[in-house]
């Protein structure tokens, strides 16, 4: 990947709490994740790993608590912190070609010379060659592949991955593990979502099981890492 | 703020080239159309002299209507691949997004309108030539009216269960007014001495700024999850 043109940011929930009508969806949760680590959110479905990421994105206002991000170099840049979010859905449009999509965020963050860093992007991603295809005859594989160039066009400080390998063949998780990998290693805080074990989940430096909307479990190493993550597929 | 005006630009390019390119909005609102025009004509004498006073009516009830079709997509598309987050995620102010999906609202059906008002003129009798100018800026009040309201609407109802029959009817009630007075100037335009009605064009005129206020203050409420 690009050499990063950022610093480090990490993240700060404060008691965030979330409700959805009467669905209180997360429940106190408080967080500091560091600048620079790469963290696994573990949970059986509905255990609000989504809306706890949706919330860090600023997608999701919470009900009561904080999000702040922190800059320990130059202080508390809330408002300078725009994250880059993936989600189980590719956040593209499937009218468009890989390029005009590209181009169509890259504008609309004000990215200095999209057409040069689209370019970029579609080499690093593998998709140089069908950039002129329209998204929608993509595979899901490809499709994920524009899902996250898209979320790298402002070279994000913090990225948000919400179930990033959902759909993918054994291919794709292995091409995605290492885009990931190569992101961590460029100094990039980084929070996703998983189920169980997995390639991806192996780069992770911190695992956090939530259940039913609260945080239950918070690791950073040894063997207790694992079984956070494989229980959350029990 | 800075980046309000080139966002809504980009955004709107978005929106007219890919309804350019699938031209599924623009087939389905000219062919209802068309279809209003047509079946009623069938049933009145076109030729006789009550088509001046019923057709101005007819003529705005298949815009209203047909707009509803129109506006129904406008963020259900955002909604099958979560581009709407995306789109929040990217613009500097949620407003550049309602401006440009109003811009290619108003845009789209204004053309339709331009497009039928020809056909509208054959089969009804009605001589529209000398008035042109005034029947394209009641045309051009009256839709950028339907298109404020009606997409601030289409992100309200997009997020509902009864999604496709909530817009009509949280719509048609609220631009009552918009058809009442488009009909009433569109009359006088169509009348044997055709005149302007400047209240009814000074009406529309508040309407859309009223409403594209309102949207400014509150659209980022529409948005949020």
């Amino acid at each position: 990947m690009t050499p990063p043109a950022f610093s480090p940011v990490g993240l700060l929930f404060e008691k965030i709490d979330k409700r959805y009508g009467g669905l209180l969806a997360l429940r106190g949760v408080s967080l500091a994740i560091a600048p620079g680590e790469c963290a696994v959110l573990a949970g059986r479905n509905g255990s609000g790993k989504t809306t706890l990421l949706r919330v860090a994105a600023r997608l999701v206002r919470p009900s009561a608590g904080s999000l702040r991000f922190s800059n320990p170099s130059r202080g508390d840049e809330e408002s300078a912190v725009r994250p880059g979010f993936v989600a189980h859905a590719t956040m593209v449009y499937d009218e468009l070609t890989a390029e005009e999509n590209l181009l169509l965020f890259a504008r609309l963050q004000a990215v200095a010379q999209p057409e040069h860093r689209v370019e970029a992007l579609l080499e690093e991603v593998g998709l140089a060659d069908r950039r002129r295809s329209l998204v929608g005859t993509f595979s899901r594989g490809m499709r994920q592949r524009v899902a996250i160039a898209r979320a790298l066009l402002h070279e994000p400080a913090v990225l948000l991955l919400d179930e990033p390998a959902t759909g993918l063949d054994p291919q794709g998780v292995t091409w995605l593990a290492e885009a990931i990998r190569r992101l961590r290693d460029s100094g990039r805080t980084i929070l996703m979502s998983l189920h169980g074990e997995s390639e991806i989940s192996s780069l992770g430096t911190r695992a956090i099981r939530l259940d039913a909307g609260s945080v239950v479990a918070d690791t950073r190493t040894g063997g207790t890492f694992r079984s956070i993550l494989t229980f959350a597929d029990a | 703020m800075s980046l309000l005006l080139p966002n809504t630009a980009v955004l709107l390019g978005k929106e007219l080239r890919t309804e350019f390119r699938s031209r599924e909005l623009l087939t389905t609102t000219i062919v209802f159309i068309l279809i209003v025009i047509v079946l009623f004509s069938f049933t009145f004498d076109p030729t006789s002299d009550e088509s001046r006073r019923f057709a101005p009516g007819l003529l705005w009830l298949a815009f209203l209507f047909a707009s509803s079709l129109m506006l129904q997509p406008c963020f259900l598309r955002e909604q099958r691949n979560d581009t709407l987050s995306a789109l929040r995620l990217s613009v500097s102010d949620p407003f550049g997004i309602f401006l440009a999906k109003v811009a290619a609202n108003a845009i789209f059906l204004l053309l339709t309108e331009l497009l039928l008002l020809p056909l509208f003129a054959l089969m009804y009798n009605v001589p529209v030539g000398a008035v042109l100018h005034w029947l394209v800026l009641v045309f051009f009040l009256a839709s950028l009216g339907i298109s404020i309201a009606g997409t601030a609407l289409s992100a309200i109802s997009a997020q509902a269960r009864m999604r496709e029959l909530l817009l009509p009817l949280l719509m048609l009630p609220l631009l009552t007014p918009i058809l009442v007075v488009s009909t009433e100037v569109s009359r006088a335009l169509f009348d044997r001495a055709p005149y302007v009605k400047w209240k009814g064009i000074g009406f529309l005129a508040v309407f859309d700024v009223v409403f594209l206020t309102a949207l400014w203050l509150f659209g980022e409420y529409l948005l949020e999850e």
